[in-house]
Formats: C-alpha cells, structure tokens, sequence
C-alpha cells in the first residue's frame, strides 16, 4: 500500500442493480426475516440445552429485563406496541406456569411458541429495509449536494456554485488496496471493519463503497441513530440493519447473529463496526467487540459446510480506517470516556450529533473549510487472519497457499465446534487490531497533538491523568523550539516505524517541519470553541483544552512512541 | 453440535517429532492405543527403531516406526507430539513448516524457553529483554507455522519412571477444548491419568520455571543439607515461580496445579532428574563445563536461568533464586556463598499471592 492516494473513477462491478445481493435480500425479506426467526429460536434451544426449566428461565430474564427497558428508555424509534406485546409474553408465562396437570409435550409447545414470537418480532425489527429507489436518491444527494458545497467553499467567484473542479475525492481521499476489495467483492463476500470515531463515519464509508463501483453493504447501525429522522433515511437506504444497544438479553443477541450470519452466507456483503461504538478515548480501537465478528467466522464455517469451497463461498475481512484532522463529537466523547470508569450505564445521547440542524450545520462547515479526511482499505485477509492472495486464496507467512477450510476439519470432516470458534474469532480480533495500527495513516495534526501532550506530561510526571488534565493554563505553556525540536523526534520514529511497514503517513508529513507543525496547528481539532493547540501571540504552544488535546493525542497511541518521553 | 467424538480416527497415525528419553516414553504411552510415527532427524537412529524397536538402546512398542521426512509424518498424522529440546525446537519447526496444514494438533513436550528477537541477535548482543522476545513453545509453533489448534503436556512426568510403567498423570493444555479431549484419548491409560487444563501459557511456565528450582534443590542436596532445607526452598521456589510466571502471563491457579507443584515436588526430590543433576554436581565442585559435556541430553534449566535473568534486568523485578543460581552457573560463584546471601535476602512475607 502506498501513501499516496488514489483519484480515480471505479465502474460499478455489478451493473445490474438485480444482481446485488442486498436487492436480492430485500426481495425475499419475509422468507429471510421467517429463517432467521427460526434458526435463532434453534439456538437458543440448543445454547440452553434443550431444557425447558433453562429455555423458561431465559424467558423470563428477557421479559424482565425488556419491560424495565419499555418503562426506563423509551426511545422515539420504539413500536407503539411494545407494552402490549411484552404484557402478552408475561401472561402468557404466567399461564404456563400455573397450567401443573398439562404435558410436557404441550408445556414444551407453549415455551417455544412464546420463543418464536419473541424471536419473529426481533428479527423483523433488526431486518433492514432496503430499497433500490431511496439508495440511488441518497447517493445523488451525497455525492451532488456535497460536492456543490466544495466547489462553493473553494472555488472563488461566481458560479462556483455549479464548478466541478473540486470532487469529493478530492476531500475524502481513499488510499489503499481499492482494486483488490474490488475485485474480491465480485468473487466472494467481503466483511469490513473500520475503526469507527464519529457518526459521520456510517455515511462516509457508505459514500465510499458506492465510489468504488462495489453494491451496497449491509450494517449494524445503532438504533438510536434511527431516532435523527435524516440519518433513518440516509441508514435505511444504506442497507443498515438495526442494532439496539439497550437489548441485552440472550434471545436478541443470539437473533442478531444469527441474522447477520445469515445475511453473509447469502452473500451480501457486510460491515461491523467491531469497536462496537465510537472511540471514547480518541484511541485506534484496541479490545474489539467478539459478537459480530464471530458471526463472519460462523457463516465461513456454514458454506463449508454446505460444501461452497470455492472463492463464491469466502468470507473476507478488510480492516479499514477513517483519519480526521477533526471529529465533530470530540469535546462530549472525551468527556464520556473520563467520566466513564468502565462500567456500563444507559446515557442520553446529547453530543453533537443529536439532531438534524445540527449535523447539516457541520456538514456545511466540513465542506466549506478546509480538513481533509482520508479512508485507507487495508488487504483483505481470510477469517483466521491471513493474507489472501488476487484470487482469494489464504496464504500462510511463506506465501504458501492453504485451505482455509482446514482449520473447521476434524478426522478430515467440517466440524462445528463453538468453542474453537471462539478461540478464532479472539485471533481474529487480535489480527484486525494489529492492522489497523498498520494501515492507520498519521496526519500532522495527530504529530502536533502528540508532540504537545507528551511535553506537558513529562513536566508534570509526577501527576496521574486527571490532575494533568486539571492543570492551570500558565502550566501548559510550551516555548516554539522546545516543540518543534521534539516533534522532529517524534516524526523521525514515525518514519522509522512506517518504513518497517508498521503504519503510513499522509503525503502532508514529506514536507519541511514547520510546514508540517503549522499545517497540524491550523488542522487539529480546528472547528472546536476550543482548540486543543495553538500558536500564541508570543509565538508559543498552548492549549485552550487540555481534554481535547488529550482526546486527539490518543490517535497515536499503540506505536510505543510514549518511550521517547521517558 | 457435536464435539469430536473421532471414532473412526483410531485407526490414524500419531506423530512423536524427537526421540529423546520423554519422546521415547511418550511414544511408548501412545502406542499402547495407536499407530506411532517418530521423526528423527539422524537415519541410524530411524534404521534402529525401525529395525530394532529401540532408540539409542531404549526399548520401544512394535507399534513404532520412524522416518527422516517431515512431510511423511505430516501427511499421515492430524496430531503429533514435538519432543525435543527448546535449543533446536524452532528450527525443527521451521522445517515442518512447509507440510503442516490448519487441520494439524500439534501437543507439545518441551519444557524449555526461546528467544525472540529481532535480527539474528543472541542473548549475548543484548542486555535487556521483554516479554515479547520470550517465546514459550506454543508461541514458537504459532510463529512459524499454520498449525492454530496447539496444546501442551505438562507434570511430573520423570521419563525413566514413566518407561517402566510406573503410575503418574499429566496435564494437557490448550486453549482448544478439543485439542485437550484429544490429547486425553490418545494417552490416558489405567496407569497414566490425564488431566486439562485451559490456561497454556500458565502450563508451560510451570514446567519451565520449576527447572530453575530443581537445580537449586539438586544443589542443596549436593551439599548434603537434609529436608529442611528442601522444603525451605520447594516453598520459597514456588513463591518465586509464582512472582515470575505471573509477569510472563501465567494463571495462579495453574501454577499451584499438578503442572506447577506437582513437578516442582517430583524434580525437587529426584535423583533421576536432570536439572537436579545439574545442581547436584555444581555443589560438588564441577563446573557447568564439566557437567554439560558429560551429559547426554541438555538440562533446560541452565538456559531457563540466562533467559529469565535477563528478563529480570529488563523488568526491574526481583527473583533472588534465580538471580543466585545465574551468579553460580555462568560467573563461577560458590553453591555456598549463594545459600548463605540467601539465607540473609530479606524477604519475610510468607505467602502474599493468593
């Protein structure tokens, strides 16, 4: 992969919209959605045993649980027959349980009836509902509207309005191995997981794939986010599937993966977010979330099963990564994962990207000022997170080619074993991490940040991060030499470091340092009341907000660079 | 969901990469139930199990039959045992590498250390490492070859006692659930108990790091000091083992198991013990020249210290065993001034791990 981005124009790969898989799905949605309530009902029977006291006791955490949601978090999105239905599942419960002279049979009956209900009404709400029609308006909007804004902020004069000299890819700059997720798209289905630090990343990566000529993927969206009526309609169009963050009990989980499962096996293409929500810290995410990505192994494993060991049955992942100079959510994001020791807890979304005024509002300043964001494909790689080749074979560290079917066999038969699943998807997880770092592109912004954070630490290292983030403003002076000298030992590791092949760097860093720290300056965070780091009159370095310039130093977190500061 | 149940897999090979006295008493287990491939890298040693059902005189089950080539054993085995000593353990891996597929189980035997470092650099060019530049064997099977499903065997397993047939269990480990049933049918016996454990890393530095404390005990033995002081230094040895294979990624809970104790005990006590030896004959006077080029298979001990040694300078940690016997093995210290700065280190809190 080089440094240099790629301007260039994809034809689709498949022209015919009938061809897309996420067309075909929405064709057959009601059979699809009346699978995934059955299979998921399977395994849960399967999870809890086959034992009914089980089966009923997970009913019952369910039902409990689920009307402490209705009562405690109702949210906009939410069917107005919510309470209904639940009270229908708890007399229904109350009935079985009374009813002591029936069968076993008949008890067995009423629980499963109860557990289908429950897992048809899960995946009808998780199913997405893509339509061919909306997809083409939200790209022209996308593409059009956006680019009519570009053209307005920088090309001067009259009629700027209508230039085309500016295109989106000039602002949103994709790098990486384009042609080979290109190419492995129309072959077999890809998974790709970006890092994921704004709400804005859902639209981008969107706007991305449909640049690259690639159908539509399917995603897991945040239900909350079909609370904003302007990002249901951007989701609904985008094939996005609804994830609701609130939901946690077996049967929603087990139904959310089975439906994902379900939809890669069907040979749709797919995206997860496998940090599960937005980077708190500002950090490349480092612990990722196992559900999803089980569910690409899991349906690998299915096709194998189903005797599909060709290309058309090949699952690959592509780890991708979005670089801001700016994330609009920063100042609450910080804020969150501060205030936030590690424990879960139900929060109001009240960031930035609360409601439709506010996001158009950014929109039109992302487009009219100048911060250049960069989306990198990293290389596809198979389920267990090896390299595969252009034709999609798995290779092993001596380029040697092997059946990626070989790791589901025992005694020479595809087996299924959760368990080892397990163990793969930790692996898997554990090689998406390690290439995110790789293919994550450093900015100048993230150089400056970095370089500024370390600084005041080192003066202040006798202080843990809360009372560094509470230092007085006269503490958080930084002399303009002192700086630049130590971002230059900075950026001499990073290049050392990028030529091991261990990350990249946007073309912006080969200029001169001060080029390259002023461009940072005028860069980070630059849409912020506050602006985590800025030249003074006196010509020093200081910051208006220690958090945000914490929050944006964390980008560079993982390389070890800290060591140059001790 | 059905858990490998293999029935029809009895009938499949079994693989002992290395020959040595454990990997002679591991075959002769494993031939009890099934075929046994043993890969040697020598063709006299192949011609003699081959033909005279022994290796370097031990005597082996007819069921054995041995090759010089990697890829023989690789195509006719799903599992196999590497038993050989952590000094060739990469390269031999390295050489398999070629031939082994996702679908292999490879059950390690060897209770030893490697280096990791960048570069062709050795122990020597470096003062400091860290944890990544130690590789237990699992993580040498998983850099340099496919082979994901990987597991380890652990105990009191003195191979002497095990070839005559006396009673004894071990430990199989892995992440794999269904690497540890396997490795339970393939070896378990009336006289061999095999217990599973999922803590790997936890396993191996068990059987690593009680080495170090053998050689010690075998000193004191050496220098003909009674019970008192073994069980001074089996208790004190085990806290230490405990401090270390914690910093390494080891589970308490695996170190106070038959892996950890239960070989610390037997190596502790055992003449027929290598790293004992080791000890023993260092507290009459030999030096480790002596001793080494006297003995036919290595004492993993020796390197275990100069790595983990190392390791404690990287760390800043404290191990005042190791870092003693490290003063006695390679910069020509007395066994008893060793004891005696011992016997005078302040540490005084008993047990303050659990």
């Amino acid at each position: 992969m080089t440094d240099d981005y790629i301007k260039h124009k994809y034809d689709p790969i498949l022209p015919r919209k009938d061809e897309w898989p996420v067309v075909k799905l929405s064709k057959n949605r009601k059979e699809f959605v009346q699978t995934i309530a059955s299979h998921s009902s399977d395994r849960i029977i399967n999870i809890t045993g086959n034992n009914l006291d089980l089966l009923k006791e997970e009913l019952e955490t369910t039902l409990y649980r689920e009307r402490m949601r209705v009562k405690q978090n109702p949210w906009l999105v939410d069917p107005d027959d919510e309470e209904d239905f639940w009270s229908g599942v708890k007399s229904t419960l109350v009935q079985l349980s009374s009813e002591t002279h029936s069968t076993e049979e008949d008890r067995k009956a009423g629980y499963h009836k109860i557990l289908d209900s429950i897992t048809t009404r899960y995946a009808e709400e998780i199913a997405s509902n893509f339509k061919h029609s909306h997809y083409k308006a939200t790209r022209k909007i996308v593409t059009f509207g956006f680019s009519r804004l570009l053209n307005a902020g920088r090309v001067k004069g009259f009629g700027s309005i209508f230039s085309k000299q500016y295109t989106l890819q000039d602002k949103i700059q994709i790098i990486g191995e384009t042609d080979q997720i290109r190419d492995l798209a129309s072959k077999g289905t890809i998974v790709m997981v970006p890092t994921h630090f704004s709400n804005l990343d859902s639209i981008l990566i969107g706007w991305t794939i449909s640049t690259l000529g690639m159908p539509p993927f399917i995603y897991g969206a945040g239900l909350n986010l079909f609370n904003i009526q302007i990002f249901a309609y951007f989701m609904n169009a985008l094939g996005a599937y609804k994830v609701d963050r609130r939901k946690k009990n077996l049967l929603y989980r087990e139904t959310l993966k089975t439906y994902s499962s379900e939809a890669i096996q069907f040979g749709c293409h797919s995206l997860f977010f496998p940090g599960g929500t937005r980077s708190r810290s500002g950090k490349i995410e480092s612990k990722l979330k196992l559900g999803l990505l089980s569910t690409a192994i899991e349906a690998q494993r299915a096709n194998y099963e189903q005797g599909l060991n060709d290309i058309s049955g090949k699952v690959f992942i592509v780890p991708v990564t979005i670089n801001y100079h700016f994330v609009l959510e920063a100042p609450s994001l910080i804020k969150e994962h501060l205030s936030l020791t590690g424990q879960e807890r139900y929060y109001k979304e009240t960031d930035e990207f609360s409601t439709s005024y506010k996001i158009s509002k950014f929109l039109v300043k992302f487009f009219t000022k100048g911060s250049d964001i960069s989306v990198s494909i990293g290389q596809a790689m198979d389920i267990l997170g090896n390299y595969v080749d252009k034709d999609g074979n798995s290779l092993d560290r001596n380029n040697r080619v092997i059946d990626c079917r070989d790791y589901f066999l025992s005694d020479g038969k595809v087996t299924v074993d959760p368990q080892r699943e397990e163990v793969y998807t930790h692996k898997l997880g554990e090689r998406i991490v390690e290439e995110f770092h790789k293919i994550n592109r450093i900015f100048s912004s993230h150089l400056v940040a970095f370089t500024a954070f370390q600084m005041i630490k080192k003066k202040n290292s006798k202080m843990d991060l809360f009372n560094l983030l509470r230092l007085p403003d006269d503490e958080l002076i930084l002399e303009y030499n002192d700086f630049r000298s130590e971002c230059q030992r900075v950026l001499n590791r990073i290049m050392e470091i990028r030529s091991e092949g261990l990350v990249h760097v946007a073309p912006h860093l080969k200029q001169g340092l001060d080029e390259i720290i002023s461009h940072g300056l005028a860069n980070v965070g630059m849409y912020h009341a506050k602006r985590p780091l800025i030249k003074n009159s006196d010509n020093k370095i200081t910051t208006q907000d220690m958090s945000l310039l914490y929050f944006y130093h964390n980008r560079l977190d993982g390389y070890d660079l800290e060591k140059l500061f001790k | 969901m059905t858990l490998k149940s293999s029935s029809n897999n009895f009938d499949k090979p079994v693989g002992v990469i290395g020959i040595g006295s454990f990997g002679t008493a591991i075959a002769n287990i494993l031939a009890e139930k099934s075929k046994v491939i043993v890969y040697a890298r020598k063709q006299e040693i192949v011609d003699e199990i081959n033909f005279q059902h022994s290796a370097e005189g031990r005597s082996l089950h007819h069921n054995i039959s041995a090759t010089t080539d990697p890829e023989i054993i690789c195509d006719s085995c799903e599992v196999m045992f590497p038993v050989i000593s952590s000094s060739g353990f990469r390269e031999v891996m390295q050489k398999f590498a070629p031939f082994l597929h996702p679908y292999h189980i490879l059950i390690h035997g060897t209770k030893g250390l490697a280096l990791n470092l960048p570069g062709d650099k050795s122990l020597e060019d470096v003062s400091k490492i860290k944890r990544e530049n130690i590789c237990t064997m699992s993580e040498v099977i998983l850099n340099e070859t496919v082979v994901v499903r990987v597991g380890c065997l652990a105990g009191p397993n003195l191979a002497k006692e095990l070839s005559k047939g006396q009673p004894a269990a071990t430990v199989v480990a892995s992440r794999f659930n269904e690497v540890i049933v396997e490795g339970q049918r393939l070896l378990r016996s009336d006289k061999f108990q095999v217990y599973g454990n999922q803590d790997i890393i936890g396993v191996e530095l068990s059987g690593v790091l009680k080495n170090t404390i053998a050689i010690a005990s075998g000193a004191l033995a050496g220098l003909g000091l009674g019970e008192n002081a073994r069980g001074l230094l089996i208790s004190r040895g085990m806290v230490e083992l405990i401090h270390l294979g914690n910093a390494l990624g080891g589970q308490t809970q695996s170190f106070i198991g038959l892996a950890g104790i239960g070989d610390l005990v037997a190596t502790c006590s055992s003449t027929l013990s290598r790293n004992y030896t080791v000890g023993y004959r260092l507290a009459q006077g030999e030096t480790l020249e002596q001793i080494n080029d006297s003995m036919e298979e290595v004492a993993e001990g020796i390197n275990t210290v100069k790595l983990m040694k190392t390791f404690l300078e990287g760390t800043g940690m404290r191990a005042p065993i190791t870092e003693n016997l490290y003063k006695v093995l390679f910069e020509g210290f007395k066994v008893e001034d060793a004891l005696y700065y011992l016997m005078k280190y302040p540490f005084n809190v008993d047990i303050d791990f659990l």
